[in-house]
């Protein structure tokens, strides 16, 4: 029986995916999925592929093989604005905000919302960023200024306040946490949870196995552009988590995938 | 600076710190770089004014400043796109020499002896100013296709047009001026016929500042609508008298100069009219290349704040990968924004061509250098992402100034390249300093 995933159709469910860049294969014949509700955790050092696994999905890059099917159909994502269609919200590493606008600018950024006259409907805009942002992040306060101005946990709420008001049911955090304090790491993991149970699906994209293992449900980790393994965080313990990333092997609790160490084969 | 100390009883306590000069610009919401500059043009007028013993300050020379000015703060309102979106044209300067030139041909030459049109035909001059202007968009369109798609620098693509377009606007002649123009088409370049008059000049005043008006408690309602904090009611009087004031200030310049006494006397023939004892007072009224101006700068603003186009042109400008994973099309966006400088540089030909009354091979020649620095001096940053249309347009006007200013000195052509060299440069340099402080 299988153990680790829920039954039901997932939401996201990418098979043998590769490309290559160059000579190198970034990502190998890699394989995951996610349920509605679900967190998973996507894990791997500097370079394993995972960013570029998730960009595939996000449109960012294009697949050299592979499929991918969102609720059981199968997709075709080849630009961002694909992946938008499906659902598919990103937050990047790097936030992806145009620094120089103000917040509500950068929420609706390619959405905008217009007037009866055609021409942008900024009153409206910052309405609903104020009430979007009420919510993740009370104290936000800076509406009018550009976002370059904003501390490092008010840009992050920018870029998830962006990814939610667009009613994303596939949500992609790449690495989430790395640029904020402890306060604010709390704040995004509460958020997590809010979301989740709202029945949005969550790739968290993590080098760190601490940071994510509390909030995600399932880990999937990868090494040199392979699936090392899955596994219900409930079936695993963090050092087992660690020993897949850093040597490849595979823990008892968890599925080995083609990236797995091979012991005594 | 963390999120707690970022919250509403910070930015209070904060307020109630404010010397006076900040709560008015607090109050106002105006732009302190804007005012700086105003600032800036303030002084150069009144230090031109007393060192030429009154000289500049005259109705006359005002009117003239704002024609001179039409051409270059046209294409600057495109520049400021252009740089905004961290790119650059060189070949404005050229584009406007080439299409000033087709404009030429078409209405002296080719509409009559090929087409058949009769000289004068209120219909030469539409379509002149037709044909330029889908020139223009033909030839943005051109070279943003290959900067946006074909991924070949800016500033390659212009430094190439400028070369290019040059050379075609030689080739289409062999290099000989084409003159007359038609005489509807040369009321754009401005002179006593080609100004609307003292009663059109003060109607399209009024016009003005209903709008501002209207503007103002629009903007008001609006921020009412959804409870966001008001400006208080003096400062939304103060801004609008002080708008109002001088769109009628500028109106009254423009009526203060007369027409020359030869062409009164003319006109007087003309129209059977006897000239009285003393002259006879007929006013410019606004010129028409400068509401062109006016009428694009107003455009190119409502296109840069209020079109979901100018939104994307600056979160490009911002960040280029934003804005392509938020799903915008850069590539298109980039080639609108170089065909709606091609237009801007087509009207801009038929000002400068019209005020010529001719269209000559060197129509335009380092306008590009002009342009770009007025954009600059306007507060566009090169860096991308920030600019105003308005600043563009009163770039120009500082430089137009700082130029005739000279003239009227009598300083040497020499020595006027050079400082407004170092104008532009130190201009920049202030900029800098501000952007870092601020």
């Amino acid at each position: 029986m299988d153990k680790t995933a829920p039954t039901g159709t997932p939401l996201i469910d990418m098979r043998n995916i590769s490309i290559a860049f160059g000579g190198i294969r970034a990502v190998d014949d890699a394989s995951i999925d996610l349920f509605p509700g679900e967190v998973v955790a996507l894990l791997g050092h500097n370079g394993a592929g995972k960013s570029t696994l998730i960009k595939i999905l996000s449109g960012a890059y294009k697949r050299d093989a592979g499929q991918i099917f969102v609720n059981g159909e199968e997709a075709s994502i080849s630009n961002p604005r694909d992946a938008k269609k499906y659902g598919i919200e990103t937050i990047y590493q790097t936030l992806a905000l145009a620094d120089n606008v103000d917040a509500a600018a950068n929420l609706f950024l390619g959405r905008e919302l217009m007037t009866g006259w055609g021409t942008l409907d900024d009153v409206a805009m910052e309405a609903e960023a104020r009430k979007v942002m009420g919510r993740l992040n009370p104290r936000f306060q800076r509406f009018k200024e550009p976002v370059i101005k904003l501390s490092g946990g008010q840009r992050q709420s920018v870029a998830i306040a962006r990814a939610i008001l667009f009613n994303a049911r596939i949500l992609i955090m790449d690495e989430p946490t790395a640029a904020l304090g402890p306060q604010e790491t709390a704040q995004v993991g509460e958020l997590v949870r809010q979301l989740k149970a709202d029945g949005i699906g969550i790739f968290l994209i993590s080098h760190d196995v601490h940071d994510v293992f509390e909030l995600a449900d399932r880990v999937c980790v990868m090494k040199n552009g392979q699936v090392v393994g899955t596994a219900r965080t409930s079936d695993v313990t963090q050092d087992e988590v660690l020993g897949m990333i850093i040597l490849g092997r595979c823990p008892p609790g968890a599925i080995p995938g083609p990236g797995a160490l091979k012991i005594a084969a | 600076m963390t999120d707690t100390t970022s919250g509403q009883p910070a930015d209070t306590a904060r307020a109630s710190e404010l010397g006076a000069v900040a709560r008015f610009l607090k109050a106002t919401e105006l732009d302190t770089r804007m005012l700086g500059m105003v600032g800036a043009l303030l002084v150069i007028w009144i230090g031109i004014h007393i060192l030429s013993g009154g000289l500049f300050l005259t109705p006359r020379n005002l009117w003239n400043l704002s024609v001179q000015t039409s051409s270059v703060a046209i294409m600057a309102t495109g520049m400021v796109l252009v740089i905004v979106m961290r790119n650059i044209d060189l070949s404005v300067g050229s584009v406007e020499g080439v299409i000033g030139m087709v404009m030429g041909v078409a209405q002296a030459e080719f509409l009559i002896r090929v087409i058949g049109f009769q000289v004068g035909n209120p219909w030469l001059w539409i379509i002149a100013l037709a044909i330029g202007v889908v020139l223009g968009l033909a030839i943005g369109a051109f070279q943003g296709f290959i900067i946006a798609y074909l991924e070949v620098p800016a500033f390659i693509v212009t430094l190439g047009g400028l070369l290019v377009w040059r050379g075609m606007a030689w080739l289409i002649t062999s290099g000989r001026t084409v003159a007359p123009l038609d005489t509807t088409f040369q009321l754009m370049g401005g002179g006593p016929r080609g100004s609307i008059g003292a009663t059109a000049s003060w109607i399209v005043g009024v016009l003005a500042c209903a709008a501002v008006a209207f503007m103002l408690l629009n903007g008001r309602s609006q921020r009412k609508r959804f409870n966001f904090p008001l400006r208080p009611v003096w400062a939304e009087t103060l801004l609008g008298v002080v708008a109002c004031a001088a769109i009628l200030g500028a109106v009254w310049v423009a009526n203060s100069y007369p027409w020359p006494i030869g062409i009164v006397r003319q006109y007087a023939q003309q129209n059977g009219i006897t000239v009285p004892e003393g002259g006879l007072f007929i006013a410019h009224g606004i010129a028409i290349p400068v509401l062109m101006a006016v009428t694009v700068g107003i455009v190119m603003t409502f296109i840069t704040r209020r079109t979901r186009f100018g939104r994307y042109v600056f979160a490009i400008g911002g960040n280029p990968e934003a804005a392509e994973l938020a799903g915008i099309n850069t590539r298109w966006v980039t080639m609108k924004v170089f065909m709606i400088m091609g237009v801007l540089a087509a009207i801009s030909a038929a000002i400068a061509s019209a005020r010529l009354n001719a269209s000559t091979n060197a129509l335009g020649t380092l306008d590009e250098l002009l342009v770009i620095a007025a954009a600059v001096i306007g507060g566009t940053s090169l860096a991308g992402g920030s600019g105003t249309v308005l600043g563009a347009m009163l770039g120009a006007l500082l430089m137009q100034s700082l130029q005739s200013g000279m003239v009227l000195l009598g300083i040497d052509s020499p020595l006027q390249s050079i400082v407004v060299g170092a104008v532009l440069v130190v201009a920049v340099w202030l900029d800098t300093v501000y952007r870092k402080r601020v």
